[in-house]
């Protein structure tokens, strides 16, 4: 009897301690990101040019360069990551239920996301908008001749509501099949079950090379909506939502000053003071963030600058080959920004 | 109780076996009762910490998302609680259908298990072997991408007559038109069956008392279809069909069965039937051979000790399990997210959870749902069974 009521004692305390350690988890994210030696980052389960494991199963593309930046600035190693592949459904309460540390997974930045899921949005590392894609031999030269079709497209996303209010807008009948991950989508696509694909004209380019055969596929030159797509991290620690918002403005600003990958090591001994600040060689700037003087210095030498990463994963220098467009510097036409680090 | 106290009055209460009893339970009762008000207080504290909402104020707001297959009128404009309708009864849809059919196939494969030809044997158990043996999940992707590839699209669809068609986006059937005088059919289906119902009725004493058997089944047959049938011709043909005609990218007009819904159906019934048909053979070997020895030297033919004889005596055995397997193919059709059919866990733990946050809200009504028909099946299947099951005297 003893040993029952010990046992059931026990188990109270037990059930109180590890409810009480929950209440606490997720206030100190650097914290525990340091404790456990590497950043958790949720990924693309595989979008060419955003988030893909490549053949010998190395991540790569524009949003996982990000969390390697991100992973550079703490601990000066950009492989410190653990990628977890997330479908749109899931990606959200993984963030909210603290599985992961940051999500960028082309995801939108909308209002409702962040007033109504707990999450914030630290900035926009790719201004998207969402279009269509259909075979050639339909003979569709815009979305507006889609009336009737039948559209695939992956539900939980803000593709599957804009795709709603066009064709409500339109007047026009449609069928929506919607599937949980990109790649049941496309393949359904690519089976002829659905007239059309629809999803950010980046994820357009990237899927199409998965199809059978690409060069028979044309993306529709209507752009729907608006979707500017970067990491999002949960509400409640402002310090790691600042340490996230501005690993992306360095590499913004890396570009800015003309700093890359090759350089970096040349231009911590200019005489520029904005470089110097910026590099860690005069002042500290990493202090408030939680990070050390030199973090603008560890994610450049770690992932180059944000035009270096473009080019690489979804660019001139990838297979995609998508112009920088919106996604230019704002001093060459574009609209990435960055405040300065001052 | 009292006396026994009064004769061992130094006892103390707490030596008492029955209030300790009372005491052990009642504390295990509290700790339960703690642990589970502390889950919820600690879930939605946090929650709320980070900015998450804990109401059901979603319920009522506009979708404003498609579902391309709806047993209820829904549109984008619809709230987030009538899509979880439009899932619930595509849900309900595919499970009743699944269950009635996965019934059929699943006996009648049981019994060919049992055939004294051995081929037909031995195709059952291959059959009963691979279904039961080979991941559900991997059946029903084969299917839908069996089932979709090799169908043309839209332009070259397959003429199946009377107006149907058949390709890749699914099957088109005309659309029956009803005029006013179409009321008539059903009520005549219906005095049709109350006839068959009374006729047999009157079969089974006109046998018990003369031994006189009529054929109860075909003249039920003639009435439930005969009489509808009656009333069509009498009431001059009141019924047309739109016939779905190429248009653009589709047929317009006609009702879709979905590609989806059919790869889902079968890959349900094909799969729970396997695991049925066991069941089936199972409860026929369970009869005693004695029993059909006995039958056969009463006069009684093969089919009549199959029907009153054995079948009533195997069902004993085959009902609790059957339930089992109903239970399944309903759960089971939550595997319709990955096959695109727009199901209770697609559309409202898949969608609607991710445009609301929402999360636990959400998955708890799913799984009250999917227990709420669990349990009512169980309940009916237990109603039969209690009818059915061995009267003890």
């Amino acid at each position: 009897m003893k040993f029952i009521a010990a046992a059931l004692l026990t188990a109270v305390s037990l059930g109180v301690a590890a409810t009480g350690a929950q209440a606490q988890s997720g206030s100190k994210t650097l914290e525990q990101v340091k404790q456990k030696g590497f950043l958790t980052c949720g990924t693309n389960t595989g979008l060419a040019g955003f988030g893909l494991p490549d053949d010998k199963g190395a991540w790569t593309g524009l949003d996982v360069d990000f969390c390697r930046g991100i992973a550079a600035a703490i601990f000066g190693d950009g492989t410190k990551v653990k990628f977890i592949p997330l479908s749109a459904k899931d990606r959200f309460t993984a963030l909210q239920s603290g599985e992961i540390d940051v999500l960028a997974r082309n995801g939108t930045w909308t209002q409702s996301r962040e007033a109504e899921l707990g999450l914030l949005w630290a900035g926009v590392n790719y201004y998207d908008g969402q279009g269509f894609m259909v075979r050639k031999k339909l003979n569709v030269s815009s979305a507006l001749e889609l009336s009737g079709a039948s559209i695939c497209v992956q539900q939980g996303t803000t593709t599957e509501l804009n795709m709603a209010d066009f064709f409500r807008t339109k007047g026009m009948k449609y069928e929506a099949v919607a599937f949980q991950n990109i790649d049941e989508a496309v393949k359904a696509y690519d089976s002829g079950r659905c007239d059309a694909y629809t999803t950010d004209a980046s994820g357009l380019y990237s899927s199409r090379l998965k199809l059978v055969n690409p060069d028979e596929h044309a993306v529709l030159p209507e752009i729907i909506s608006k979707e500017p797509l970067g990491p999002a991290v949960r509400q409640g620690d402002d310090q790691w939502f600042n340490l996230v918002r501005w690993t992306h403005f360095a590499m913004i600003n890396a570009e800015e000053l003309g700093i890359t990958k090759a350089n970096v090591d040349e231009q911590v001994k200019t005489a520029n003071p904005e470089i110097k600040r910026f590099l860690g060689a005069e002042g500290d700037f990493g202090k408030g963030l939680g990070l050390s003087k030199d973090w603008a210095y560890k994610i450049v030498k770690a992932v180059g600058n944000y035009g270096e990463a473009f080019n690489r994963n979804v660019g001139e220098g990838s297979p995609l080959k998508i112009k920088r467009g919106l996604n230019a510097l704002w001093s060459q036409g574009g609209i990435q920004y960055a405040p300065p680090v001052r | 109780m009292s006396d026994v106290q009064a004769q061992k009055p130094s006892v103390s209460l707490f030596y008492n076996p029955r209030v300790r009893g009372f005491l052990y339970q009642a504390v295990l009762i509290a700790i339960v009762v703690f642990l589970g008000y502390e889950a919820v207080v600690n879930a939605s504290t946090n929650m709320r910490a980070r900015g998450i909402p804990t109401d059901f104020a979603f319920w009522d707001r506009v979708a404003s998302f498609d579902i391309n297959q709806s047993l209820i009128d829904y549109s984008a404009a619809s709230t987030y609680g009538r899509a979880f309708f439009v899932g619930l009864w595509n849900t309900l849809l595919v499970a009743a259908i699944g269950v009635v059919l996965a019934t059929f196939l699943g006996f009648f494969v049981g019994v060919a298990r049992l055939s004294q030809n051995w081929v037909v044997a031995k195709l059952a158990t291959i059959y009963v072997e691979v279904m039961r043996n080979t991941p559900l999940l991997l059946q029903l992707l084969f299917i839908y991408n069996a089932v979709l590839t090799p169908l043309p699209n839209p332009r070259n669809s397959l003429s199946l007559g009377a107006g149907v068609y058949l390709n890749n986006r699914g099957l088109v059937v005309p659309d029956p038109q009803f005029a006013p005088g179409a009321g008539f059919i059903p009520l005549a289906a219906a005095v049709g069956l109350v006839l068959a119902l009374a006729f047999r009725f009157y079969a089974r004493r006109t046998q018990a008392k003369t031994g006189r058997i009529y054929p109860v089944g075909w003249i039920s047959a003639a009435l439930i279809l005969g009489l509808p049938l009656i009333a069509y011709v009498a009431a001059g043909a009141p019924v047309s069909f739109v016939t779905p005609v190429l248009r653009g990218f589709n047929f317009q007009g006609g009702i879709r069965v979905l590609p989806e819904f059919v790869a889902l159906l079968i890959g349900l019934v094909i799969y729970t039937a396997a695991f049925i048909a066991e069941i089936v053979r199972a409860g026929i070997l369970s009869v005693s051979h004695g029993q059909t020895e006995a039958a056969l030297s009463l006069g009684l033919t093969r089919a009549q000790n199959l029907k009153l004889v054995v079948t009533p005596q195997a069902m004993r055995v085959i009902i609790p399990p059957l339930t089992n397997q109903y239970l399944a193919l309903t759960k089971n059709s939550s595997l319709a997210v990955f096959v695109g059919y727009p199901d209770l866990v697609q559309v409202f733990a898949g969608t609607v959870l991710n445009q609301t946050g929402a999360a636990v809200q959400v998955i708890a009504i799913t799984m009250a749902v999917y227990l709420v028909i669990s349990l009512v099946t169980a309940a009916i299947m237990n109603i039969y069974n209690r009818r059915n099951a061995l009267v003890e005297r």
